[in-house]
């Protein structure tokens, strides 16, 4: 297959909110148009990293190919880009979205649109990709489809009423979903002449092959002996092999031309010279200049993590290392604290990146960990004229050296019932949110503009949200740039001794409040010892809030009944088992948990 | 007592009624579950009695559950057939637990008259609410009545137990209950108390989780807890009681012998559902499922070896139950390494903190170490 009718190909991705069915419709997708049989299809094909199973949503893009028979009799090669579905990840997600020519917009045929559906359509809308939507879930009791049209068309200002009915659960109406995205889909441009233009969408890290571009072609060809440079990354290798996702698999091919999406492997042995958004180009006959969209990704969320038992801290390295070559987006380096000794200081995307990371730091490669409270990168404009950017509080210099501080924004917009909005504004107003303005979406609904510093959700936002609107509340943001803010560090106080790890940035006019709550957590958290713990929260060396643990006054068992003595013993064990869990700091041992007690702050959770 | 000495426990699990806090291996049975339960615990006496023969009995000691609850002639067969399985000394220490609300004049008889000479009587609180919130089934009244009548049956070593920091209790109504105690004549020679723990699986557990102790009904903070005992040390004290263990407290030559045997490691053999042993370094539990245990009174019977670490860990946490606490020269003796070799950084820690005292004798807790036993005995496991 040497030569493919360009005309006959489609690429193509799936918008939805999380949860409305976009993992399920890929799978009869793939399913319906023969690639594989139901006995060889997993429940999810397209997501497997077992994490993402349990967590319902999809992290990395992948792609998959399959052939369709269409009722005009033709083959088409249909290129599915699955995208993932978190705000954490939309640059991933627009670089995605750039690879296609179209999307299908899936919408709860019950929930109707949510704020995510939103901000992926207008994603894809941006990219000038032509979206058709379909309804899912149409047999839920509750589905009310003619609702969702109508409010498809008013809110999003797309065709719907010729929008398949489905229910990719139970595979009905996917074959009118085949069917237009053969007839709605535009097919790809570009010319298999030209320079070679290529967009990363993804890459991977593979033993064996090294690095593996995910790419779609869009001008010019590649294949095996092609020299390629990286534009942005300025790496240059010679191609190895190209071919295209079978599913699961890589299937090798001749080459990969405009129109064309698939892989390429070239001995690369760094994720970071395959950044995604980067153009690959013939190196030997370049083109003009590199496909728009690029930027360097950034750590928005930085924590430290360290490992519970200070002697793995080698295979925390090691563990670290491996998940980078797979994840160019988590970036960490060593720090040390007095309190938690060595670790590191990683950055992530965002608060699930963090928490997917951790996860598979605990669960792939077996650590136990320590990890503080994430913070977001404030910058530091100094008294000499230096700016420096802050990941680690403890870096914080001293107040007289600051001249001011700024913090990251972001353009929050949040999509809720309208019985729920005060409870929601009260909740922003909390946060310091900036009210901008809110629109009606239909009676019921209203979309809540607001901008918000980045350090006020990054916590417990979403539980919060989610808590005071019953769940019903739906969440999306964009980073917006720096602001200036009267920002100070929290220190935290165990026994008269600062605790490194436990220091935060928090607002002014929020310390008070934040120090309180932190301290009584804390009480809780710290065991009795036998001397009394003062627990103290302070700004600038001022005490700001206090609560004390009182000494251990009891710790007896009662009657040693009839001689019952390894009843007695699994008690004793099981209290000296605690006590490696802890943390030593002086003469305080601090279970590791404490040192996460300031994400859960939100009293009304 | 001598090392080819025995100790003998005997479990009666059947109540009348289960206690709300009470989380032993007992229960109200029917009569007819009792008769079979009695004659699978003496086909177990045989067995195992048959296989320590050698050694004397220094002690035997029925526990429940409610002993009391066993007729006359039960309890005398029981003690027949210990008679002639087992080689008992002459002093022998023999104890049987009693509940005020199931003794009687004629069964405390019975008791002296086949050999049993310490009652060791459950009363909890000398205050009739206490009792009925503990769920016992007697008042103090009928406690008074059960007291006086071992008295004329001829019982002079008698041990009550107590239950301090109950729900509700104050330190007035604590020392209220140990007041009335101290009047009765002539005095108990022996007193165990306890402060309340809550078990899992009990009725208590159940309250607390449902939030029921509250208001006039909550529990007393740490603090009171132990300023409760800490009254009643100095008042028992004062009453010509010394304590040497952690909760029990004698008239000088009363202790406990049977209790003072677990704590040095002696051996004893445990019959009945659940019971534990201890025979060389062995140390067994008995079936715990009363109708498997009543089809097999041998079988499911778990053992384990302990290594020599685990001797010595028990040795540790055990003896510093006893106020004597733990001698060097017993623990070089048997271990034929020094106490200081082997456990010197964790002795030098809790003498600094002010919880172990240590001498060229020993080492033994100190009051607040008692206090606090659970924190030091954990740091002396391996």
């Amino acid at each position: 297959m040497s030569q493919i009718d360009q005309s006959k190909i489609r690429n193509f991705c799936i918008v939805a909110h999380i949860d409305h069915g976009k993992s399920t419709l890929a799978d009869r997708i793939i399913e319906q148009t023969g690639l594989l049989t139901s006995r060889e299809m997993q429940a999810q094909v397209l997501d497997n990293m077992d994490l993402e199973r349990e967590r319902g949503i999809t992290i990395k893009a992948q792609a998959v190919r399959t052939v369709y028979r269409a009722k005009d009799g033709e083959e088409y090669i249909f290129n599915l880009i699955d995208t993932p579905g978190h705000v954490d990840f939309n640059y991933e997600v627009s670089r995605s979205l750039a690879a296609c020519d179209g999307a299908i917009l899936v919408v709860d045929a019950a929930q109707g649109i949510e704020a995510q559906t939103l901000a992926n359509v207008y994603l894809a809308l941006d990219h000038d990709l032509d979206v058709f939507p379909v309804i899912n879930k149409i047999d839920l009791p509750s589905a009310e489809p003619q609702r969702v049209i109508e409010e498809i068309e008013d809110v999003i200002g797309i065709e719907a009423q010729d929008a398949p009915l489905i229910s990719a659960k139970n595979g009905i109406g996917i074959d009118e979903v085949l069917e237009q995205i053969v007839h709605k889909i535009p097919a790809p441009k570009g010319s298999p002449e030209n320079p070679l233009q290529a967009l990363i969408f993804d890459s991977v890290y593979d033993s064996y092959k090294g690095v593996i571009i995910f790419c779609r072609i869009m001008e010019g060809t590649v294949k095996k002996g092609t020299k390629i440079l990286m534009m942005a990354t300025g790496a240059t290798e010679e191609v190895v092999e190209v071919g295209y996702f079978g599913a699961g698999q890589f299937i090798p091919c001749e080459e990969l031309s405009a129109g064309m999406v698939g892989y390429i492997t070239a001995s690369i042995k760094n994720l970071k010279d395959t950044a995604v958004g980067d153009t690959v180009t013939d190196a030997d006959r370049p083109c003009s200049e590199p496909l728009p969209g690029y930027k360097k990704v950034l750590s928005m969320v930085y924590c430290g993590v360290y490992p519970a038992d200070g002697a793995k801290y080698p295979d925390l390295r090691d563990a670290l290392e491996k998940l980078q070559l797979n994840d160019a987006s988590l970036n960490y380096e060593p720090e040390t604290s007095l309190a938690l000794g060595f670790g590191f200081r990683c950055g992530f995307l965002g608060l699930l990146h963090l928490e997917i990371i951790q996860e598979r730091l605990e669960r792939e490669y077996n650590l136990d960990l320590v990890t503080t409270a994430p913070g977001v990168v404030y910058k530091v404009y100094k008294t000499n004229g230096e700016c420096m950017e802050l990941t680690n509080p403890s870096n914080l210099p001293d107040p007289s050296e600051i001249e001011y501080m700024e913090e990251p924004i972001v353009s929050a917009e949040i999509m809720v019932t309208s019985e729920f909005i005060g409870s929601i504004m009260e909740l922003c107003q909390e946060r310091r949110g900036r009210y901008l303005g809110m629109e009606y979406i239909e009676g019921t609904r209203a979309l809540l503009k607001y901008e918000l510093p980045l350090n006020e959700i990054i916590y417990d936002f979403f539980d919060a949200l989610k808590s005071r609107s019953r769940g019903y509340a739906s969440f999306d943001y964009d980073i917006k740039g720096y602001e200036r803010s009267k920002l100070v560090k929290l220190d935290i106080l165990i026994n008269r001794e600062e605790v490194d790890a436990l220091s935060f940035i928090v607002h002014a006019d929020s310390a008070y409040e934040r120090g309180r709550k932190m301290c009584e957590k804390l009480k809780d958290e710290i065991p009795r010892h036998l001397f009394e713990i003062p627990i103290q929260a302070a700004v600038g060396g001022k005490i700001i809030a206090r609560e004390t643990v009182k000494a251990m006054r009891k710790d007896v068992l009662a009657k040693c009944y009839g001689g019952d003595i390894s009843r007695k013993k699994k008690l004793l064990e099981k209290q000296k088992e605690g006590k490696k869990r802890m943390r030593q700091i002086g003469n305080v041992e601090i279970p590791q948990k404490a040192f996460m007690s300031v994400l859960k702050l939100d009293d009304r959770n | 007592m001598t090392e080819t000495d025995l100790m003998l426990y005997l479990h009666i699990p059947f109540c009348r009624k289960k206690c709300n806090y009470c989380d032993f291996l007992s229960g109200p049975f029917s009569p007819e579950v009792r008769r079979g339960y009695l004659d699978a615990l003496k086909t177990e006496l045989r067995a195992r009695c048959g296989a320590v023969r050698g050694k004397r009995v220094s002690s035997i000691f029925f526990g429940g559950g409610t002993p009391s609850l066993l007729e006359e002639e039960e309890i005398s067969g029981l003690m027949e057939e210990l008679r002639s399985a087992a080689d008992i000394l002459p002093d022998a220490e023999i104890t049987i637990e009693c509940n005020p609300g199931t003794a009687n004049l004629e069964k405390l008889k019975v008791y002296r008259e086949i050999g049993i000479n310490r009652l060791s009587i459950g009363v909890q609180s000398a205050d009739d609410e206490e009792l009925t919130l503990l769920g016992r089934i007697h008042t103090w009244e009928d406690f008074l009545k059960v007291y006086r009548q071992a008295e004329a049956a001829g019982f002079t070593n008698i041990n009550l137990d107590l239950m301090s920091a109950l729900p509700g209790q104050t330190l007035t109504s604590w020392m209220n209950t140990l007041e009335k105690v101290l009047a009765l004549t002539p005095q108990p020679v022996h007193l165990s108390v306890y402060s309340l723990i809550l078990e899992e699986g009990t009725r208590f557990m159940e309250w607390e989780q449902q939030g029921k102790f509250c208001g006039r009904w909550a529990l007393p903070s740490e603090e009171l807890d132990r300023e409760m005992a800490h009254e009643t040390l100095v008042r028992l004290k004062a009453a010509g009681y010394h304590r040497y263990e952690i909760s029990n407290f004698s008239k000088e030559g009363y202790e406990c012998r049977h209790n003072c045997g677990y704590w040095k490691r002696r051996e004893y053999l445990g019959l009945g559902l659940g019971a534990a042993s201890l025979l060389g370094a062995e140390r067994f539990d008995n079936e715990r499922d009363i109708k498997r245990y009543m089809a097999d009174p041998l079988e499911g019977r778990q053992s384990q070896k302990l290594t020599r670490r685990e001797e010595m860990e028990e040795t540790m946490f055990l003896g510093l139950r006893m106020v004597e606490g733990v001698s060097r020269k017993e623990f070089q003796d048997r271990f034929h390494v020094t106490l200081e070799s082997t456990y010197g950084a964790v002795i030098e820690k809790n003498h600094r903190d002010g919880l172990l005292l240590s001498d060229e004798a020993g080492v033994r807790l100190t009051e607040r170490g008692m206090d606090l036993s659970n924190y030091v005995m954990a740091q002396f496991l391996f």
